[in-house]
């Protein structure tokens, strides 16, 4: 096997998988501290999905109201629905302010206030005083803020000597008696294997929302770096928490900002009614997402649906001043002319719940370490293996990521992760020798997809599995419905076995990489489905029509889920923190979530 | 010597008809191919779509053309909503991004080609290496001479920073650059509109100090001044910024440190 693909060695310090937000961030910080740090992308970095995030990034600066690290902490808690642990969560909230002025004094062009700040706007959940008005922490370019975001930080990484190693794909983490000493990535542009070995490898690698047929994410959300940890027998963390956004535009998918609302946009159903007043009568249609997602699935479901099939939702704009859209909405005025054919100052957006982001992931700590459950200690850390933003399970986002918090998670724990290696990570430390073998088991993989030659095409066996997602694991659940799900995504899991790739190259074979994308992603559609069927409670964004409360006493714990080849799911649980990390705040304890 | 044919393997010939089955509402597909792996000439194959069960855009179809008739069709994307910039390329004779041109916005057959005169990995995928060294070489980042504030932003007016606006949303999808004849003629050494838009960017931020430096880096008969206002730049952009306006900004604000 290795006789037939060359490998060429690179010996690094730290190698980060991964060039969007929180991966760009980590280099940065880990080039700093002296470190010798390579950053891998599939992607040119400005190609990565951060680009796609809108409405802003959350930080307690209050330049426009009052503002407390502390109410964004609760409010974080609280959409999080009591899942998120709340050590990370104080780390993130009071880190925030920080995050967000380094990223400003690094040339992020934020829209301004008359004073000269940094403008915030209203978002969902987002609130004062532990709940009683409505905060504006968002801190906004625009509705761009992701695009500015990633283009600084790779801007910024042009001033340090980093190897970037862009359009290589990564194929498989290299462990060795549990730890991680490397991974295994293919140049696309050349066709050539290469074996990257480091005392770090940071996963920044981002979501797999391509496991469903709508989804707001870019086509290369796949989720590799989770799929990698689980092929490497380690488990994913929260699989069942996926956040469907309230308003992707109906039909194309493409996401439209809660800033939207947050700026006075309002949803309508067929009767003209602002249904959102009934469901959360304080917040309103600045609830948190799985609230809104789950009143206008309601909505729908009860035959007031917009449209020829009333199976959507609008989202209105048309009364806001067309200059505060001009300067404060435009990008999505143009996604909503281009996808929906609307001119959002004349008329309403047709939209509808698409999935959008993964609460769940690669469990790690605060400082971005992974952890798992090893002979009983659930907070064992995996030494020589970081994850970072979407693809790690922290977790900050608990059951359900308020709006605006996963660009702020992006960058304080990119710093964080940076800050850690550079305590554990001395620069030029020599590399024990790597077994022969190593790389066997992930060229064989590779080498099997490559010249698979069964009867069903890739883009089929993606389809059935997306479909599979989409209609049995969605906004809803009950558990018949998931039942029934978990045996059609095994039948897709066994269909892999059939999997035909009809390109044999090497250089930029797209068919191979969308095959091993969906390699990727098919581990990750059945623990999800797999972790939704287990648990029997309603929490954030899952919810069980036939466990319709939060049941703290049995599931306030967070779902450890391992996948062998063959499809079989063993589920454990980790404790959630239930404490701060300092005194400087209190334990939030459960209550009630209404908005 | 001008050379006035294309080298004999640079000839782009006829390449394989992918027939539809079946009627329908049928829409031919013209796509430039070229593997690195054989010795073939380039060649442009036809596909026949069936417009009734394919999304709106010519990405759309391009993804059914991969996922139904032909998975080696070769092209980059990524967001599909004309924020990323990966799937830039000559659609009907226009340098543009897939996910936002609408098959209906073109006429009759649908010709679709790699980004023009750069070079061709495969397919529709070109190399852009030498695009990224020259924004790199504009040193995109914010430089100043003041020390930040430890506790707060460094503060900029309302209206110093609707400067920034039509500059900061470029997405370096390479649309406007690779449209430039002066940049086909000069691409190493002209830095483009892509570039200097972004140059002008940075030039113009009230945060930032080093602008002497900055017009100083760019007085070069080939880095700034290739551009002879063709325009191409602004018609190609398909977020409709103007980087020839920039780079007319550019060359006064060169003009004015003069006086």
């Amino acid at each position: 096997m290795t006789e037939a693909y060359p490998i060429i060695e690179h010996t690094y310090d730290v190698v980060v998988v991964g060039a969007g937000g929180s991966g760009l961030r980590a280099t940065m910080g880990m080039s700093q501290a002296g470190l010798k740090t390579a950053c891998i992308s599939k992607v040119f970095p400005t190609r990565s999905h951060t680009v796609a995030a809108q409405g802003g990034i959350a930080a307690a600066l209050g330049n426009m109201g009052e503002d407390d690290w502390r109410w964004h902490m609760y409010d974080t808690v609280k959409g999080a629905d009591w899942l998120g642990d709340q050590d990370a969560i104080e780390y993130m909230c009071r880190e925030a302010p920080r995050a967000v002025l380094e990223l400003e004094h690094m040339g992020l062009p934020f829209s301004r206030t008359e004073e000269g700040k940094i403008y915030q706007r209203a978002f969902g959940g987002m609130t004062t005083r532990y709940g009683e008005g409505t905060a504006q922490r968002t801190c906004a370019a625009a509705d761009r803020t992701g695009h500015a975001i990633l283009h600084t930080l790779y801007q910024q990484s042009l001033r340090y000597d980093t190897d970037f190693f862009i359009e290589y794909f990564a194929l498989d983490l290299i462990i060795e008696d549990g730890a991680c000493r490397g991974v295994m990535a293919w140049n696309l542009e050349d066709g050539t294997i290469h074996l990257f070995r480091a005392h770090m490898v940071v996963l920044a690698t981002g979501g797999y929302g391509r496991s469903y047929f709508s989804c707001t994410s870019a086509h290369t959300c796949t989720g590799d770096g989770n799929a990698m940890v689980m092929r490497a027998g380690l488990p994913l963390q929260d699989m069942e928490f996926v956040q469907f956004h309230p308003t992707g535009i109906y039909g194309a998918g493409v996401l439209i900002t809660e800033g939207v609302r947050g700026e006075g946009g309002f949803l309508t159903n067929s009767e003209g009614e602002r249904f959102m007043e009934r469901y959360a009568p304080s917040a309103k249609d600045l609830a948190s997402r799985d609230v809104v997602s789950r009143s206008m699935t309601i909505e729908i479901r009860e035959g007031r649906g917009v449209g020829r099939d009333k199976d959507h939702i609008l989202l209105h704009l048309d009364h806001l001043d067309p200059k505060v859209i001009e300067q404060r909405l435009p990008g999505i005025s143009e996604s909503a002319r281009i996808f929906a054919g609307v001119d959002v100052t004349r008329e309403p957006i047709p939209v509808l719940p698409t999935v959008h982001y993964n609460m769940g992931g690669i469990a790690t700590n605060y400082w971005g370490e992974v952890v798992t459950l090893h002979e009983g200690n659930p907070d064992t850390v995996v030494p020589g293996l970081m994850a970072l933003g979407e693809a790690a399970c922290v977790s900050v986002h608990g059951a359900n990521r308020l709006g605006s918090n996963s660009l702020i998670d992006l960058v304080v724990f990119g710093r964080a992760a940076a800050i850690r290696a550079a305590e554990i990570v001395k620069p030029g430390e020599s590399h024990k020798d790597l077994p022969s073998d190593v790389a066997d088991q992930c060229l064989g993989h590779f080498d099997r997809m490559r010249h698979a030659n069964g009867g069903t095409p890739t883009a089929r066996i993606r389809d059935q599995m997306q479909r599979a997602m989409q209609n049995n694991c969605a906004v809803f659940r009950t558990g018949e419905v998931l039942d029934e799900g978990m045996e059609l995504i095994n039948g897709v899991w066994q269909q892999m076995a059939d999997i035909k790739v009809t390109d044999r190259s090497l250089v930029w074979n797209s068919d191979l990489v969308e095959s091993l994308e969906l390699d990727n992603l098919m581990r990750q559609a059945v623990v999800t489905m797999a972790a939704a069927g287990n648990r029997q409670e309603s929490r954030g964004a899952h919810a069980r029509e036939d466990f319709s409360t939060r049941d703290d006493e049995e599931w306030m714990k967070h779902t450890l889920t391992w996948m062998d080849d063959d499809g079989s799911v063993a589920i454990d649980y980790r404790p959630v923190h239930t404490y701060t990390l300092t005194n400087d705040v209190q334990y939030f304890p459960p209550q009630a979530r209404v908005y | 010597m001008a050379e006035f044919r294309l080298p004999a393997n640079s000839k782009v010939g006829q390449g394989k008809h992918h027939k539809a089955e079946g009627g329908g509402d049928i829409r031919r597909y013209k796509v430039y191919r070229w593997n690195p792996d054989d010795a073939e000439n380039p060649r442009v194959d036809t596909y026949e779509v069936d417009m009734s069960t394919c999304g709106p855009m010519v990405l759309d179809a391009l993804i059914k053309i991969k996922n139904e008739i032909d998975p080696t069709l070769t092209f980059r994307r990524s967001c599909r909503e004309g924020v990323c910039g990966s799937c830039a390329m000559n659609i009907d004779g226009t340098n543009t991004l897939a996910c936002t041109r609408a098959n209906d916005e073109v006429e009759g057959d649908v010709a679709i080609y790699p980004l023009p005169h750069l070079p061709v990995i495969k397919d529709l995928v070109p190399d852009l290496t030498t695009f990224y060294a020259q924004y790199a070489s504009i040193e995109p980042w914010l430089k100043s001479t003041s020390p930040a504030p430890p506790d707060s932003e460094r503060l900029q007016s309302e209206e110093d920073r609707q400067k920034l606006d039509g500059l900061y949303e470029c997405i370096l999808c390479a649309c406007c650059s690779t449209s430039c004849p002066s940049y086909w003629w000069n691409g190493d050494r002209y830095l483009g509109p892509a570039a200097l838009l972004q140059s002008y960017r940075w030039l113009i931020d009230s945060r930032d100090d080093s602008t002497g430096e900055r017009l100083d880096d760019l007085e070069d008969p080939f880095r700034l001044y290739r551009c002879h206002t063709i325009m191409n730049c602004a018609k190609a952009c398909p977020k409709s910024l103007n980087p020839a306006k920039a780079i007319a900004e550019v060359k006064k604000m060169m003009v004015q440190r003069r006086v």
